[in-house]
């Protein structure tokens, strides 16, 4: 199939390309993010993480209105604004939704997936009855949209370098926070042994609140950001549900590193094989794959290491 | 449903709608007569056990208004409550009052067959107005047959159907598929097209019949790709480098649902301006109602091949685009399915007047032949094969969320849902 086309158009292409990979590596990096930490850290199936994530973007839709009636001047930068209330917000919704509800099913961890999953459809009406059951526009700020010309032929999307600038800030924050600080040591903690960690005095309900409210929040953020590339209406985050959850499984549970691996593993799987085949024929070669590795490897690419 | 799309001013329905509603009615073929329900004796009018008394007739509509779908099918639900809202202010049918019973599809296909037989069964409806995706319509198509019901069904789809009970108010794929073609062909002197849908069956149908028709009927046309992705599919960018690669002259697209938003977006994210028309994107799955989802800036330069825009510039149409407006709220948007599903109710009125009669068997009779010069979207009829002529037509998305007519066909295209040559 390249036989075509010229040296310096097959470069530019497999550059882009390779810039596609990326993107979607960040994307995917930025859906798990949330869901790794309330899953892998506290073993709860949080189904509704789609609608955590659609939270954030409609809080972004509601600040980009806002800016544009009475704060035009500061549009261009209304989005950082947007990503840190979005943060705030679903951070918020988690920490209550783990009061009213989470907190009730620790030792039922199956539970919480039935549980979340009804929590997942009444936010989902929720917002149909807010803002309607059509999709909302987001008014992106014009330095967001385009394309950044490297060369001739090569084009960059400017909200894709956003994404990845956004995902590594966001993945760098929270290997400090799970690794490099004390919270992160009692969030591992609790995970190893609960009754243990409850002994020596760790309070474990406050951490439990926060740990979920963070992956919430985070979840917030990445639907902020999402608004750049995706729709935002009443049912789109089950667009994402899917794939973050194979992220988070096929990385295993409970590792950081692991989530990072396996988003970039699938990620390039998926953009190299939509590059060749159609796109429904690369998504299921790459969910077979994904399968049979997870039939040799059950607990994922990386395990964390625990004494049982 | 919610606040802001509860009709306004149900009850006292303000002056301008009604008089809104009589420009409607004084264009009409029919012409105003206030028909007198004691004319029509209920026995005589109706020989089945339909659900018609001496003033009142009901009739079902059925469409989701809750799950995935409800995105798409609120307009049709709007569009229809406002079209019964002006006929009982003209009066009604044979001098009774539409009443409705609305029942949800949920977006769930086992649903609005229950739904259905619902409504016909234990509600008697007179006939139907509903369903959206060609799926809901297969799932209660066995139920309208057996129960001989009436559906009015508002969707472009792709054809290859033709049903007693069925009466299709938009458009099937030839009508939409192969003017817009030829039309880009000839002015734009496109020759190569790349296809792109979602994974269903409406895509792909659509995108053989485009197929078909590039490669045997367009001299020197080509298709360079064509491929289709999972509904809700989120990433572009590896297609946006292939069409690249390909360079076609036209990217012919059918993507639905929140992937259409994904789609629009990555590809200006691209640097691939639709503006300068290199590549044309035309698209036959994106109207009004989706660009709002889309944004207009992201869309704007794109080519639809529709039977309706909201912009139409004739009498009916602003007519209904105000009326539309005074019940639903300003900020509405009206796009081609919208209008089609206000047809329903007017083409049922429009049968049960020339047949006499609520009988199903008497309104399918008298359905064919049926014209309506009060449609927004122009002089519609209906054809033998329960399928409406219209004109089909190219509009230019605007970065305000509207199109612009840049073209339209001379005559009323004929419905054709069994092509041949195209199968």
């Amino acid at each position: 199939m390249f036989s075509d086309y010229s040296m310096s158009e097959l470069t530019a292409i497999f550059a882009m390309q390779g810039f596609a990979g990326l993107i979607l590596f960040s994307v995917f990096v930025l859906m798990a993010l949330g869901l790794a930490i309330i899953f892998g850290q506290m073993g709860v199936i949080n189904m509704a993480h789609g609608e955590f994530m659609i939270l954030g973007a409609y809080v972004t839709y509601l600040l980009s209105n806002f800016f544009e009636a009475y704060l035009p001047a500061l549009f261009s930068i209304y989005f950082f604004i947007a990503m840190a209330l979005a943060f705030v917000v679903s951070g918020a919704l988690g920490m209550f939704v783990e009061w009213a509800m989470i907190r009730h099913l620790y030792k039922r961890p199956l539970d919480t997936l039935l549980a979340t999953w009804g929590l997942s459809l009444i936010l989902q009406q929720v917002y149909r009855s807010v803002f309607g059951a059509r999709e909302v526009g987001v008014t992106i700020p014009d330095w967001m949209i385009g394309s950044l010309p490297l060369t001739d032929m090569i084009e960059i999307p400017i909200n894709g370098i956003f994404v990845m600038v956004l995902a590594v800030g966001i993945s760098v924050a929270v290997y400090v926070m799970m690794y490099r600080s004390r919270w992160g040591q009692q969030v591992r903690a609790i995970n190893n042994n609960r009754v243990m960690a409850d002994a020596v005095g760790i309070n474990t309900a406050w951490t439990d609140r926060m740990t979920f409210a963070i992956g919430c929040g985070v979840a917030g953020v990445a639907g902020s950001a999402f608004t750049m590339i995706g729709s935002t209406g009443p049912t789109a985050g089950q667009l994402y549900i899917v794939d973050t959850f194979l992220v988070v499984v096929f990385g295993g549970a409970g590792s950081l590193l692991g989530t990072i691996a396996s988003a970039f593993s699938i990620s390039q799987a998926q953009s190299i094989l939509e590059f060749f085949l159609s796109g429904s024929m690369a998504k299921v070669l790459t969910l077979l794959t994904v399968v049979g590795i997870l039939m040799l490897r059950p607990q994922g690419l990386f395990a964390m290491k625990l004494r049982k | 449903m919610s606040e802001n799309e509860k009709p306004k001013n149900y009850a006292g329905m303000s002056r301008r709608a009604v008089l809104a509603g009589g420009a409607a009615l004084s264009a009409s073929l029919f012409t105003p007569k206030f028909l007198r329900a004691q004319d029509f004796p209920t026995a005589e009018i109706n020989t089945t056990g339909l659900a018609v008394t001496d003033d009142t007739v009901t009739i079902g509509i059925l469409h989701s208004v809750t799950g995935t779908m409800a995105i798409s099918e609120t307009g049709s639900v709007q569009a229809e409550k406002l079209a019964i809202e002006q006929i009982n202010a003209q009066g009604g049918i044979l001098g009774r009052k539409i009443e409705y019973i609305q029942e949800d599809g949920a977006s769930d296909w086992p649903t609005f067959a229950e739904k259905a037989k619902k409504l016909l069964v234990n509600d008697k409806v007179a006939s139907v107005m509903g369903c959206w995706t060609s799926a809901s319509r297969k799932a209660v198509l066995p139920v309208f047959e057996q129960y001989n019901g009436f559906l009015y069904y508002p969707t472009f789809y792709e054809g290859l159907e033709e049903s007693p009970n069925v009466i299709y108010t938009g458009q099937e794929a030839t009508q939409q598929i192969i003017a817009g073609l030829d039309w880009v062909n000839q002015t734009k002197g496109a020759k190569s097209f790349y296809l792109l849908g979602s994974d269903y069956i409406w895509p792909r149908t659509s995108n053989k019949i485009a197929r078909k028709h590039i490669e045997n009927f367009m001299d020197g046309c080509k298709v360079v790709g064509e491929e289709y992705y999972p509904l809700g599919h989120t990433q572009f960018n590896s297609v946006i480098n292939k069409i690249r690669l390909k360079k076609p002259d036209v990217i012919y697209a059918i993507v639905v649902g929140g992937s259409n938003v994904a789609f629009y977006k990555q590809l200006k994210a691209a640097g691939i301006d639709m503006t300068k028309e290199s590549p044309i994107l035309l698209t036959i799955s994106v109207t009004e109602d989706e660009i709002r989802g889309i944004g207009g800036e992201n869309i704007e330069g794109a080519y639809a091949c529709m039977k309706y825009f909201q912009s139409l510039d004739n009498p009916n149409n602003e007519a209904f685009v105000s009326a539309f407006k005074e019940m639903w709220g300003d900020d509405m948007v009206i796009g081609d399915v919208t209008q089609a599903a206000y047809l329903g109710p007017w083409l049922w009125k429009a049968a049960v007047e020339k047949a006499g009669s609520f009988d199903v068997d008497k309104v399918r009779a008298a359905s064919p032949e049926i014209e309506l010069t009060s449609a927004p979207e122009g002089y519609v009829k209906v054809h033998e094969n329960h399928h409406l002529w219209s004109k089909t037509r190219v509009g230019r998305a605007q970065a305000d969320g509207q199109y612009e007519v840049v073209y339209e066909t001379a005559d009323l295209v004929e419905p054709d849902p069994f092509p041949e040559g195209y199968q």
